[in-house]
């Protein structure tokens, strides 16, 4: 049993509730994983998505990674199905995109590596329908059906 | 549920005629990737095929059981029970929830039965006092449990059993079992059964199950005793987030001591993660706020056969082939996740001979030990 210096496992653990979160060692291996899907970006352009929720995290873990992250410039609320948080971390291409339902409750949490993640950006199908739209309005607006070119 | 016909439209018409963004549709289908286990990589592949799928109908029966299973599916927050009911499944049938009673409810699972013949799921909680067993121990409607399962079941698609009583016999087959208690795949042999143990199980896999099935129109892949891989495949010793304490050796002896305050493996303490396999680990409970482990007590090893008869909650569990359970310890400090997979097939064998030993007890004899 290696009971000579167990607080190793984890520096600066105070007992009890309050105080810094602990750190369950689960947060790290993340943080290189974030690395390799970041590495295959610039070189590839491969997009990676990564879902947190579904990683055996303790408590303090994701606090930990998030504080390694840092916060970025870019910060951004979609509005559908309840707000979806989308966070730069100080490392640029690293988006925490953070789903929620319209009680607030945490749907799901990704790490997106992209240069912008996939939610942000307008959906094909919507692109497609947007010219419609548009004309539409030209057409509410001058009573003319607007010129295809 | 008041309508039992198969609805026609799509899910995807269905989401658009509510107004819901493709932006919204995304969303769903990143949180119906977490909630079915799948990589977050999948999210296009479910969209698409998400935005064709149709609605099963769904007809949950509900035998020997503590409705505990349905306590939980009612706290799934994604998605919500209400969009379950409303955008994913037909639920035409459920005591608990519907608001038809008595013959109305009957004749509405018939109709469902009926309309939708060789399609509709069913999705069975609580265990079924066996074809020897008298049948006045659980009836339904004056028909015995039994008889309603083999009707409903006879032209369903395929049969969830969702629970431990009903995926493995639960707690009304712990010893002596005195209802001759059997499990739904000890009764139904010609349609898939798909087994979602826990005792209850997690709420997002319960739905993430449906998902699967209304995503991908077959049901998921199954591990040795019929649960989905997904969210069996791992054990929770394996998924922990005290696992490195494990494997350090540093465990908690009391629940009171430094090891327990400090958070270190409750091993000693009785835990059945390194014997139990279930998504607890990462899925957590009340939408994701902490879960057994978490909260400081071992793990019970409710998604087990007979964990009811699998020794005491606060014994450690065994390792074979060792005398002195100080050894074991050391040992299985050493050798990891081998001593799991050795204990699992000691679990194995212990159900097998749980089921030789089954026998049948009278009211006299229960009282003698009493």
């Amino acid at each position: 049993m290696p009971e000579s210096d167990p607080m190793s496992a984890h520096p600066a653990t105070p007992n009890g509730c309050q105080g810094t979160p602990r750190s369950f060692g689960n947060a790290l291996p993340v943080l290189n994983e974030i690395r390799h899907a970041l590495e295959k970006l610039v070189t590839t352009g491969e997009e990676t998505r990564i879902d947190l929720s579904a990683l055996p995290f303790g408590p303090g873990d994701l606090d930990r990674l998030t504080d390694w992250l840092g916060t970025g410039e870019v910060e951004a609320t979609v509005d559908a199905l309840g707000p979806t948080r989308v966070q730069e971390t100080a490392i640029p291409g690293v988006w925490l995109v953070d789903y929620h339902n319209s009680e607030q409750q945490r749907l799901t949490l990704h790490i997106e590596v992209a240069p912008v993640p996939e939610i942000l950006r307008p959906q094909p199908q919507d692109l497609a329908d947007a010219l419609n739209q548009l004309d539409a309005r030209l057409e509410q607006e001058t009573g003319t059906t607007p010129l295809s070119s | 549920m008041a309508t039992p016909t198969r609805p026609d439209k799509t899910l995807g018409e269905s989401l658009q005629d509510h107004g819901l963004s493709r932006r919204g549709f995304l969303k769903l289908c990143a949180a119906t990737a977490s909630m079915m286990a799948l990589p977050a990589s999948m999210v296009p592949r479910i969209a698409a095929a998400l935005e064709q799928a149709k609605r099963p109908s769904v007809i949950w029966l509900s035998f020997q059981e503590c409705t505990g299973c349905t306590e939980s599916l009612t706290r799934s927050h994604a998605p919500t029970l209400e969009n379950l009911i409303l955008d994913m499944v037909s639920l035409d049938y459920h005591h608990t929830l519907q608001a038809a009673s008595g013959e109305a409810a009957e004749a509405a699972r018939l109709t469902a039965m009926e309309a939708n013949a060789g399609e509709y799921l069913v999705i069975v909680d609580g265990s079924i006092p066996g074809p020897d067993a008298n049948p006045g121990f659980s009836t339904v409607a004056g028909h015995s449990n039994y008889d309603i399962l083999m009707e409903t079941v006879e032209h369903a698609a395929a049969v969830i059993a969702v629970g431990t009583c009903a995926a493995f016999g639960g707690l009304p087959q712990a010893k002596p079992n005195p209802t001759g208690a059997m499990s739904v795949m000890d009764l139904v042999k010609d349609k898939p059964v798909i087994n979602v143990s826990g005792c209850p199980p997690v709420p997002m896999v319960i739905t993430g199950v449906l998902a699967h099935y209304l995503t991908f129109g077959r049901l998921p892949e199954l591990d040795g005793y019929g649960r989905p891989m997904a969210f069996f495949g791992q054990s929770i010793h394996d998924r922990c987030y005290r696992r490195p304490f494990y494997d350090k050796g540093l465990f908690a002896e009391r629940f009171d001591d430094r090891g327990a305050k400090e958070g270190w493996c409750l091993y000693r303490l009785g835990c059945k993660g390194p014997t139990t396999y279930n998504a607890c680990a990462t899925m957590k409970w009340n939408s994701g706020t902490s879960w057994p482990i978490e909260s400081g007590h071992p793990c019970l090893g409710c998604s087990e056969p007979s964990f009811w008869d699998a020794g005491g909650f606060y014994e450690p569990v065994s390792v074979p082939l060792t005398a002195n359970p100080g050894t074991t310890l050391l040992t299985a400090g050493a050798v990891g996740a081998v001593v799991g997979g050795t204990a699992a097939s000691v679990a194995k064998h212990r159900v097998k001979k749980a089921n030789a030993d089954r026998q049948p007890v009278t009211v006299e004899a229960l009282e003698k030990t009493l």
